[in-house]
């Protein structure tokens, strides 16, 4: 169970978190959703430490993301980052197994490469890719491998950032479905950020939105088309007039 | 008035600051020497794009700036009929001052702007928070094998642009300016003393670290975007170019001032 509890956090005069309170339930798959610049990344990294909140509280099953150990609370962890963020020096085998070639977690080199293939499969790439680098591939495919190398240490925890930002809308779907399969494959609790509607509804158990700052609606994704809230409804339908300035 | 006094204060509060921040930089660096795990294959990687790679720059620098010596020496000892001091001249300069400095300098160009821009694409693109969520820790990954590679690999390059630096004296020596060659090579030999040798070899480690860790410090506070990478670049070639210099002077008063 992961809980944010009146977390705010300002980058100089911009308050972008203004006290946001949300929780994830064990084994659910929660999609934060918000207009572009309102927090939704800020909020993610606060989770993961990588950005340090200016107040609140953040636990992951009861345990305090600024007190526990690092290493091994990150281990916990699997992340899919926007644009891929692959490492661009090494081959697709060696970023799918990162994890697995070195710290704690280090296996075999022969093991881990066998590993990064299965992964590599699993989320639809043939094993040819595996000595390719970064950049010969597609962003579909630097999606996948981003996915493959997310759940390469088989973590408790998935978040996708933007997952289906810059794709067509096919490979959209693919990622889609493959990220809603690998969850509920795994077990495995999910926070995604996203503004890509498609993607809430394939992905999500729950939803919750985020606007100036804090969270404006939260519920169950049925709930969603029929909540009233107006700010929710202007902004699955994508509708220009509402309480949401189109201008920010 | 009062607005160039509030500038000369901004200037000076700025340039404290950034002395802070560099040294809490460096001492994240080196708290991970002691500290596993180590990153070996990094830091083997690092040796050879910092000093195996830098050989044929550094050594067409040296070569060069020995053969321009011999010929200065030359000219300028013949106005006092002392160009017999050519070869021992040639050698002490090239050791203790020019091998040094002109190598930190063709390092700084070469390694300092290629850490800073590799680490800031590493961080504009997000890969050095991939990183961190794949459990490693950035400053050990990628800071700790580039600084200590730095400061082992620019000692080595400096011995062998001595040592080719000496050898374009030499070829213009006896090529161009009619010296024996036994004798310039004894006269380089018998002049020469370690503590010379030595003080170049502590001036090339001090600047491999400088190098390395304005480097790895401008890349880690890049901005954003290409202008953020290329403001990165440009910061870390000037500053480890201007700290080189500074920081040979200070050596050269510890080794040398009377």
């Amino acid at each position: 169970m992961i809980t944010l509890e009146n977390v705010h956090k300002s980058f100089g005069s911009n308050a972008v978190l203004r006290g946001v309170n949300l929780s994830i339930p064990r084994g659910k798959s929660l999609v934060i959703i918000g207009g572009s610049g309102t927090g939704k990344s800020v909020a993610l990294k606060c989770v993961l430490g990588l950005i340090r909140p200016d107040s609140g509280k953040i636990t992951v099953d009861g345990q305090d993301v600024r007190t526990a150990e690092r290493e091994a609370f990150l281990a916990r962890f699997g992340m899919l980052f926007q644009g891929g963020a692959l490492f661009d020096s090494m081959p697709v085998w060696q970023n799918v197994a990162f994890r697995l070639l070195r710290g704690s977690l280090k296996r075999p080199k022969s093991e881990a490469r066998d590993i990064a293939i299965e992964k590599l499969r699993r989320v639809g790439l043939k094993p040819d890719v595996a000595d390719k680098f970064p950049g010969e591939l597609s962003g579909g495919m630097q999606k996948r491998v981003g996915l493959a190398r997310a759940i390469a240490a088989e973590p408790e925890i998935i978040f996708f950032d933007e997952p289906t930002t810059g794709l067509d809308p096919i490979m959209s779907g693919v990622i889609n479905d493959l990220i809603r399969e690998i969850v509920v494959e795994m077990g495995a609790t999910a926070m995604t950020i996203t503004h890509d509607m498609t993607s809430v509804r394939a992905i999500a158990d729950d939803v919750a939105m985020l606007h100036e700052g804090v969270i404006k609606w939260t519920g169950p994704v049925a709930d969603m088309d029929t909540s009233g809230d107006p700010y929710l409804d202007q902004f699955i339908h994508g509708r220009a007039t509402g309480p949401i300035e189109a201008v920010r | 008035m009062t607005k160039v006094f509030a500038t000369i204060g901004q200037t000076v509060l700025a340039l404290i600051a950034s002395i802070g921040r560099v040294s809490i930089f460096i001492g994240q660096t080196l708290r991970h020497l002691v500290a596993p795990p180590f990153y070996i294959r990094e830091f083997t990687t690092q040796l050879v794009q910092i000093g195996w790679l830098s050989l044929p720059v550094v050594g067409l620098t040296a070569f060069f700036t020995g053969s321009a010596l011999a010929l200065q020496i030359y000219a300028g000892g013949a106005r006092f009929n002392a160009e017999a001091v050519v070869p021992s001249i040639v050698a002490i300069g090239m050791v203790r001052e020019l091998g040094p400095v002109l190598g930190g300098l063709m390092v700084a160009a070469r390694v300092a702007s290629s850490i800073a821009a590799e680490i800031g694409t590493m961080k504009v693109t997000e890969q050095i928070d991939a990183l961190v969520t794949l459990s490693t820790n950035p400053m050990k990954y990628l800071t700790l094998p580039r600084v200590l590679a730095a400061t082992l690999a620019v000692p080595c390059l400096v011995a062998v642009g001595d040592a080719i630096g000496i050898l374009g004296g030499y070829l213009v020596g006896v090529n161009r300016l009619d010296f024996n060659a036994a004798a310039y090579l004894i006269n380089t030999v018998n002049f020469l003393e370690a503590g010379d040798v030595l003080s170049g070899l502590v001036k090339g480690a001090a600047f491999g670290f400088i190098v390395a860790t304005m480097g790895c410090y401008a890349g880690m506070n890049s901005g954003r975007g290409a202008q953020g990478v290329g403001r990165a670049t440009k910061s870390a070639v000037v500053s480890s170019s201007v700290l080189i210099l500074a920081a040979n002077y200070i050596l050269t008063e510890v080794f040398f001032s009377a």
